[in-house]
Parts: structure tokens; sequence; C-alpha cells
């Protein structure tokens, strides 16, 4: 299995008029062909951030991509201007993303055609006549029915289910190597999003792409990642195979997610939850230590003097970033 | 209040609530939005009532007649012996106190601009049941209720993160005392890591103060958690309706299997074990409902009959209602 996607040590700050955010501060992680990959965390740890910086989305100002790299292609895409020819080369043909919000993503006033089209024309310099009938096909391909007569109409004349089934078409279109999806169920409701998650799951592994599924749903990581990556204030503070992160957890943050959440088929008298105390952390001004300390329940003297703990090898493919064994004190 | 003989705090029945569609420049009706459509259950006192279905099927509707802040076109509502569906809003006001209310948006639910105080006392100060000398020891009775620090009386609802906020709104509907509470999906909003500081303080204060819940959410997992019994609503009816248990372990609606099918467990192993059943198409519009069962055109097992006939919510087994014609 060949490395698709390496990024080493990404950091990403925000200056804002309240002090520096650090949003994401020195993340590596990669993708691996055919493969697909969870990003899991709470909103404001960093994950949209993270993989908007590798596409270059990133803001700036406010936003500064302050170190690191992402190889793609024998190529670090971070070297690239966030507007020049290279980047664009790669974004929306090599890597494409799909967004939370199907209503803002897609622009309301352009027709559906001209929108599958328009990466059609410009990565793989289709005619105009090709490119509508590609678009069909894609349509048909995401399962929209009547695809043919749909391509005129607007966004809005779609709902929201079928508009996010129309950005999988336009994220598909080029043949992308790595497909990422910044939570794209969000939005709708649970029979839609098993749905665009299948559908998902179908077209990459039809087109041999990877995937990256960035979301706060733990059941969906378990249900569709290989591998995952769990996030909290900026940092991943545990990454393994879906097994090692579900059934031997070890960092505290991810022990606490878990034992937190209602799972189906338990009832309050099977199950008590035990929520994690505390609030997720500011992120102006954060200190050097780790930064679950405050909510974490194994905590020792050396969280406290230490800065934050590097990732370490706890298996073959899970890796924690912890002072404390959790396996010994629990 | 005495509690009904039977101890059904709420019995409804029949409850239909329209929503008439009009069209051109005299606003002509043209049809109806059925937003809840047919539909009867009863609420223990002391028991929590999920209602789960996805956007548009009529549960929070259902939660907002309860509540009388809408007007019911037929049916009724009991609310403990008394029948709130059709008498005047003046004598519904007095009714309310008994009835509390948590919604969604902890951000659009409570004014910004009156205080942590003010926002938690005003069900008392407008049902006269406190005197204003006294209305500091009682806020912060029920900050100490709901695990907020009765130090921030003062603060306005932005200086509140999510979860207090969500806290502070049930703070508000405690306030009376009430024997209901209708909480419309209070947690989604929140965090996933806060999402069960506030389930077990639901939990934790219905032991304490003998509440009854109706806990309306689309999550299934969150529903099937906190309730005893769960109704599985579709387009406006209900389709199922079991305790919680048994809704999971022998779901008898092909809508219900589907749904739970769809929510995912937050365990691999499991996961690969199960069945996972995708739905074709999409929800139907409430203004234009399919004939007969309102499932069928996306149902595997349907049938020419189920196009004709709409399925009577059969009970099948003690508490386990389902309506479907080929159950």
């Amino acid at each position: 299995m060949s490395v698709l996607l390496d990024v080493k040590n990404l950091r990403t700050h925000f200056h804002t008029h309240r002090g520096l955010v650090k949003a994401v501060d020195g993340v590596s992680f990669h993708i691996n062909e055919k493969e697909i990959v969870g990003l899991v965390g709470e909103s404001g740890c960093g994950k949209s951030v993270s993989m908007l910086s590798v596409m270059q989305l990133i803001a700036i100002p406010p936003g500064k991509i302050v170190s690191g790299s992402a190889m793609f292609d024998g190529h670090d895409l971070l070297k690239y201007k966030p507007k020049g020819d290279e980047m664009r080369a790669i974004r929306g043909a090599k890597i494409a993303m799909i967004f939370q919000e199907p209503m803002t993503s897609l622009n309301p006033v352009l027709t559906i055609a001209r929108q599958v089209t328009e990466t059609l024309e410009l990565h793989l310099k289709m005619d105009t006549q090709t490119a509508r009938k590609r678009a069909v096909e894609l349509l048909k391909l995401v399962g929209i029915p009547e695809a043919e007569s749909r391509l005129d109409n607007y966004p809005h004349q779609f709902s929201g289910g079928m508009r996010q089934r129309v950005m999988i078409a336009i994220a598909l279109s080029c043949n992308p190597k790595i497909l990422i999806a910044d939570e794209p169920t969000t939005a709708v409701d649970v029979t839609t999003q098993a749905q665009l998650l299948e559908l998902m799951q179908e077209m990459v592994n039809r087109f041999n792409t990877s995937l990256v599924i960035v979301t706060h749903n733990l059941g969906v990581v378990a249900r569709y990642a290989d591998r995952i990556y769990v996030m909290y204030a900026g940092r991943i503070v545990e990454s393994g195979l879906s097994e090692d992160i579900f059934l031997r957890p070890l960092h505290p943050y991810t022990i606490g997610l878990l034992k937190s959440v209602p799972q189906l088929g338990q009832t309050k008298s099977d199950r008590e939850l035990v929520p994690i105390s505390g609030l997720p952390p500011n992120l102006i001004d954060m200190p050097q230590n780790c930064a679950f300390l405050p909510r974490c329940s194994y905590h020792k003297e050396r969280c406290r003097l230490e800065p934050w703990p590097e990732l370490h090898a706890v298996g073959a493919q899970h890796y924690v970033s912890c002072y404390v064994d959790t396996r010994e004190t629990s | 209040m005495n509690a009904h003989q039977n101890n059904n705090l709420i019995e409804i029945k029949n409850l239909k609530m329209y929503f008439p569609i009009t069209k051109g420049l005299l606003r002509r009706k043209v049809g109806d939005v059925k937003a809840v459509d047919d539909i009867s259950f009863d609420i223990k006192q002391n028991e929590t009532l999920g209602l789960v279905g996805e956007s548009g099927c009529g549960k929070t509707t259902t939660g907002r007649c309860i509540l009388r802040l809408y007007q019911p076109t037929s049916g009724s509502i009991v609310f403990n012996g008394t029948d709130i569906s059709s008498i005047p809003e003046k004598q519904v006001r007095p009714l309310r106190r008994h009835m509390g209310a948590i919604f969604q948006d902890p951000y659009g639910s409570l004014n910004p601009r009156q205080s942590a105080r003010t926002i938690a006392g005003m069900p008392l100060i407008v049902h006269h049941m406190i005197d204003k000398k006294d209305l500091d020891d009682k806020v912060a009775e029920l900050f100490n209720l709901v695990g907020l620090d009765s130090s921030m009386m003062d603060r306005v609802p932005h200086e509140f993160s999510g979860g207090q906020r969500q806290r502070l709104g049930i703070a508000r509907a405690l306030a009376c005392n009430p024997s209901l509470i209708v909480c419309d999906e209070p947690i989604s909003a929140l965090d996933v890591s806060i999402q069960a500081q506030i389930i077990n303080l639901l939990e934790k204060l219905q032991k304490s103060l003998g509440l009854t819940y109706l806990f309306i959410a689309h999550d299934l997992s969150v529903v099937q958690h906190i309730s005893d019994r769960v109704a599985v609503m579709y387009l406006g009816r209900i389709v199922e309706i079991a305790n919680s248990k048994e809704l999971y372990q022998s779901p008898l609606h092909p809508y219900t299997k589907a749904l739970l099918s769809a929510v995912p467990v937050p365990n691999p192993v499991r996961e690969r074990e199960r069945v996972r059943i995708v739905l074709k198409g999409e929800v139907p519009s409430p203004a234009h409902p399919p004939t007969g069962c309102h499932f069928h055109p996306r149902c595997s097992i349907a049938s020419a009959e189920c196009e004709e006939f709409i399925p009577p919510l059969n009970t099948i087994s003690g508490t386990h209602q389902v309506s479907c014609l080929k159950v």
C-alpha cells in the first residue's frame, strides 16, 4: 500500500483581534491508496482547517500556514501558490472536496449543467457537447433520476440530499485520487445520510479513490473508515486502525468520547453515559501543556509540568499522545 | 394537580394539525400541509416518550400542539384530565405552568438582552407565583438544580457556553414546577462531549422531580437511550410505538427497520455484522403525501393494497403498536 498524501507537522494559525488562534498546531497524517480515513473531533478542533490547509483554501489573512509540508505525487502542495496554476491543476482534479452545506457550496444562479461541466472543461479540456454528455452520465451514476431533464435545473430545485449527490458527481468528475468529504452528511436526515455514505463508499471502491471523512459522528467513522485520526484542540491525540480506536482506545479523550455517546440498542438501564467534564478549550493563547488536561481524569503531575506530548507508537499502526498509560490506571 | 385515574398524564386521540396552503392575490386556500395527520398516543406519569422521525415528519408540530402553541385542526389532547385541544387561549395560560419546554437552539431560544435571572425567573413572574423579594433565592435554587453557579445570575446569554445555555433553558422550563416537559431536540446543537452532560441532567431531574418528558429528536440512539417508549413518525403519522428496547430488538414496521439500520454504531465489529437497509428516494412532501400508507412508494414489501388503505395502528403485544398491513 503506497502513501498518496503525506502531511507533516502542519501548523495553521489565525490572527484574530482577540489573539492568536492555533487552529492546527503540528498535525501529521497520511492517506494511503484506496483507503477510507476518518478524521474525528468536535467543532473547533481543527479537523476542517487541516483539510482546507492541504487544499490551500484558507483565507490569508487572517489565516496563515505557518509550517508543514504536504507531499502529493512527489511535490509539496504547501510550496505552491494558493492561486497558482500548479495548485489549480490539483484542486478539484487530483484532490476533490465535498463540503458540509450543499446549499452554499453550489452556486445558486448557475444551472447544475454549468457547475458539473465546469470541472470537466477546465481540467479534462472537454468541449461543451462531450462535457454535457459526461455530466448526464455522472448524474446518473450518483443516482439522480431523469438526469437529462434535470441538467438545466438550478440548485434550489433539488432537495438537500440531491444537491449533495450533485456535489459528489462534481467531485468525482475528474476521477480524483483523493476525495475529502468535510461533514458531508451533517445537514441531512439519517436515511439520506445512509444513502449518501453508501454512495460514496461504492464510488471510491469503483474508482480506486481514497476517501477522507471529516466528521464529529463516531458512528459514521466506525461504519466506514479503515483508519482513524482523533483530533482535539488543533492536534491529533490518537490514531490507529478502526479497531484500535474503538476497541482499544488509549487516549483519555478518545476513551471519554466513547463512554459519553449513547449506542443504539442500549437504554439508560443498560449503561449510564459518562460525560467528559468541563468544556472544549478556547483556542486563543493556549498553554504549552496538554490541552485536555483540565478535563482529564487520568492526569498526573508530569502532564502539568511538561509540554504537550508527541504521538508515540503503541501498536503497529496505533499512536497516542499522552504521558499516562491509561491501561494501567483503569 | 391530581393524577388522572389511569395514570396517563397526556392522552392524545386522533390529533390532526393541518396548515393551509394559500395561493394568489386573494390568498385562496388550495390545499393543506398535513403536518400531523390523525395520531393517537398516551404518556404516563413519570415516563419518557421519545418521538423520532426525519425532518418534516411532524414531531415538532406534535410537541407544539401539546403545549397549545398551535390550535389543532381536530382531535383531543387530554392533559391531566382536561381536554385542552379547543379551549380558548385565556384558559390555556394557567394550565401552561404545568408544562415546560426546552428548545433545540440554545442561542435562539434565550433573549440575548435579558439577564439569566430574568430568563429563568420569568415564568414565575408571569404566573404570579412569587414575590419579587424571593426571586433571587428561587432562581439560585433553580440554578443549583441544573448545575449552574448562582453567581452567574447577572450574566446575559452570550456569556454562557452552549451547554450552560441549555442548562439555563432547562432552569426556565423547571421554574414553575411543571409535570410535563416537552424537549424538542434539546441536545442536537451541542458538542458531542457536552451532549451526555445534558442527557444525564435530564435523567437526574426526572428521577428527583418526578417529571414526565416528551423527548423529540431525530437521533435514534439518543432517543432510545433516554426514553421508556419510542414512537416513530413518518409524514405526519405514527408508524410504530414500542418500548425502547423492544423497538430495537424487534422492529416491525419497514420504516423503523430502515431507520434503525441507518444509524451507525460506534463499534466497527458490531457494524460489520449489521444488515444495512438503504431506502430508495426521499421523503415526499407533506402537501402531497402518497395515498394509502404514506411509506408505500419507498417500501420493499408494499403491495397494491398498501396504495389504497391507510393501515390502522394495531396493537401487536403489550405496548407494541404498529401501522402496517403486512405485519
